[in-house]
């Protein structure tokens, strides 16, 4: 009945929604961001410690969701860890740009990996009302990165 | 024909609504949505249309003829509401722009008027937002304080604890839903007039969901106001009632101000209306208001008695098929309950189970239905919501039923 939804939600997005990675708090963390979406309700906190170097040394997240907004949050936060923070933000925008249009942008140049990563996330395209879903833990990440203290909103 | 039970053509009535023959994702629409906005009949669409066409103009202003005609139309509307709710006169009418517009004249102007700081408004766990925000504002801006009647178990309106929480006489106004739009639940209204009149308080009914699917007789039910919207009602967006006893709405001052609303104005002071018009600012909706008959005119001469039958025989027919369904949890068990029904699955978010169902054609809504109160009360985050309407079928309630069953295999 519902076969051809397998293309969004592939395994991988099931699996990540059922048992998100680095699904805890971080205690002392140099950043944090809290991210919300109203019309869905979906809520997350995510926190950000830094290398002395400036490189995101562990990214950690908690929060409340359907399957992609969890698995969203996951694969971001094995994705980002090891990046500069212009690499995670470069990778907060193509994965935004992944989202809506279902293309990555500059998938040939670098960071092709991680984006090829999160392709599985590429299907939400067609579901507009889904996209918001996918991309509030990159604006909660983005939140977070700038350390305004405002809550991110994927409205 | 049996007993007097009127005829109900279920497959006659949906060819009365152009947009349920519609495909999507090229499967038949199975458009269980009701209850956040009903499809709208061609007579209702043809009314509209050819009020556009033939008798437009502003209303209560021109000395012409098209003028007149458009409020004579706009009054012939106020007049079937009143008929619809039984109303002791139409001027106890007042149309607003929805139920949330129409609750939220009563907080601002009966709210800061009649009631007193110190006084207390009482809500139920169940209300839509609509029903309970105006509260809280008229609360923080004018001390009121706010009560919440608890709801049980099984989604009814617990009627000690409404009881108790009048007992000390400070409740100027309750404000309670005449059925709930997550659990489906129909509330004793008359029980509940009666025990709020016995400790001298008045009762306004959020009836957006009850009036769609019940009889309303606001002279039977002994409420003080009643409040329902025009879309739900299988009429356009737009256009809300209040219904208030005469007395009442005499005695409130108007909320908002402008044209229309006033009898006399000067560089520095101005003379309201007589009622309803002195609560009317502004050009009304005036088209809806015409729609908004075509939609009396349409579910009356069903008959509201043939629609409720109709609807106790989907409701019957979903409990037995949903409670069916594999670890499906029904949110509420009400012993009087309308065409409701929010589910959850475990393993499965509320979107991505509104998802898979639109996927196959079906439409529910996900989420929260402005009751996060309600949510927060039966420890859930999150439901979808199938409501039906007078076009619903058995058919339906059946494929969405084995939706379910698939989506909770889907989901593993």
């Amino acid at each position: 009945m519902f076969d051809d939804l397998r293309d969004l939600y592939q395994e991988v997005i099931l699996d990540h929604g059922r048992k998100p990675r680095n699904f805890r708090r971080l205690e002392e963390a140099d950043r944090e961001g809290r991210g919300d979406n109203p019309m869905c309700g979906d809520r997350m906190q995510l926190w950000v410690k830094l290398a002395p170097d400036g490189r995101l040394d562990d990214v950690a997240f908690q929060g409340k969701g359907c399957a992609i907004s969890m698995a969203s949050a996951s694969l971001m936060t094995e994705t980002v860890r090891g990046k500069t923070q212009e690499e995670a933000r470069e990778l907060s925008d193509r994965f935004r740009a992944l989202a809506t249009t279902g293309t990555c942008p500059d998938c040939g140049a670098a960071l092709a990996d991680e984006m090829e990563r999160l392709q599985v996330l590429g299907g939400v395209s067609e579901f507009p009302s889904r996209v918001k879903c996918a991309t509030l833990a990159w604006h909660t990440l983005n939140a977070a990165l700038d350390n305004t203290g405002k809550e991110a909103s994927s409205e | 024909m049996d007993g007097g039970t009127p005829v109900f053509d279920v497959a006659r009535i949906r060819q009365d609504f152009p947009i349920l023959s519609q495909k999507v994702r090229g499967k038949d629409l199975v458009f269980l949505d009701s209850g956040a906005s009903a499809q709208k009949p061609r007579q209702v669409i043809g009314a509209m249309t050819r009020m556009m066409e033939t008798a437009y103009a502003n209303v209560h202003r021109g000395a012409y003829h098209l003028s007149e005609a458009a409020t004579e139309a706009y009054e012939a509307a106020r007049r079937a509401v009143a008929g619809f709710l039984n109303a002791a006169t139409e001027r106890e009418v007042v149309f607003t722009n929805s139920s949330t517009a129409a609750i939220n004249l009563v907080a601002h102007s009966y709210g800061r008027s009649v009631l007193r700081p110190g006084q207390a408004v009482l809500v139920s766990e169940m209300e839509h937002h609509a029903n309970f925000v105006p509260w809280l504002m008229l609360r923080d801006s004018h001390g009121i304080e706010l009560r919440v009647c608890r709801v049980t178990d099984d989604g009814e309106l617990d009627l000690a604890d409404l009881e108790a929480k009048l007992a000390d006489g400070k409740v100027g106004l309750a404000a309670i839903t005449h059925m709930s739009n997550v659990l489906g639940t129909v509330t004793p209204a008359e029980r509940i007039a009666r025990i709020v009149h016995a400790h001298s308080a008045k009762l306004l009914l959020d009836g957006s969901q009850a009036a769609v699917h019940r009889r309303v007789d606001v002279q039977a039910l002994d409420c003080d106001f009643y409040v329902f919207t025009g879309h739900k009602l299988y009429g356009p967006t737009g256009i809300g009632v209040l219904w208030a006893r005469l007395d009442l709405l005499e005695r409130m001052p108007p909320f908002l101000g402008g044209g229309d609303m006033i009898e006399e104005v000067t560089l520095d002071s101005y003379r309201p209306a007589p009622v309803p018009a002195k609560f009317e600012a502004g050009t009304p909706p005036i088209i809806e208001a015409v729609g908004l008959h075509a939609a009396i005119d349409y579910v009356q001469n069903i008959g509201m008695a043939a629609i409720e039958a109709h609807e106790r025989r989907l409701v019957d027919h979903a409990m037995r098929k949903l409670s069916a369904v594999e670890g499906l949890r029904l949110l509420g068990n009400a012993q009087d309950r309308g065409g409701v029904f929010a589910v959850s699955l475990p393993n499965a978010h509320s979107h991505d189970l509104a998802t898979l169902l639109d996927r196959v054609g079906i439409a529910v809504r996900s989420g929260r239905h402005c009751a996060e109160p309600l949510h927060t009360r039966f420890e859930i985050e999150s439901t979808c919501r199938a409501s039906f309407g007078l076009y619903t079928t058995e058919g339906e309630i059946d494929y969405l039923a084995e939706a379910l069953d698939k989506a909770r295999e889907f989901f593993g």
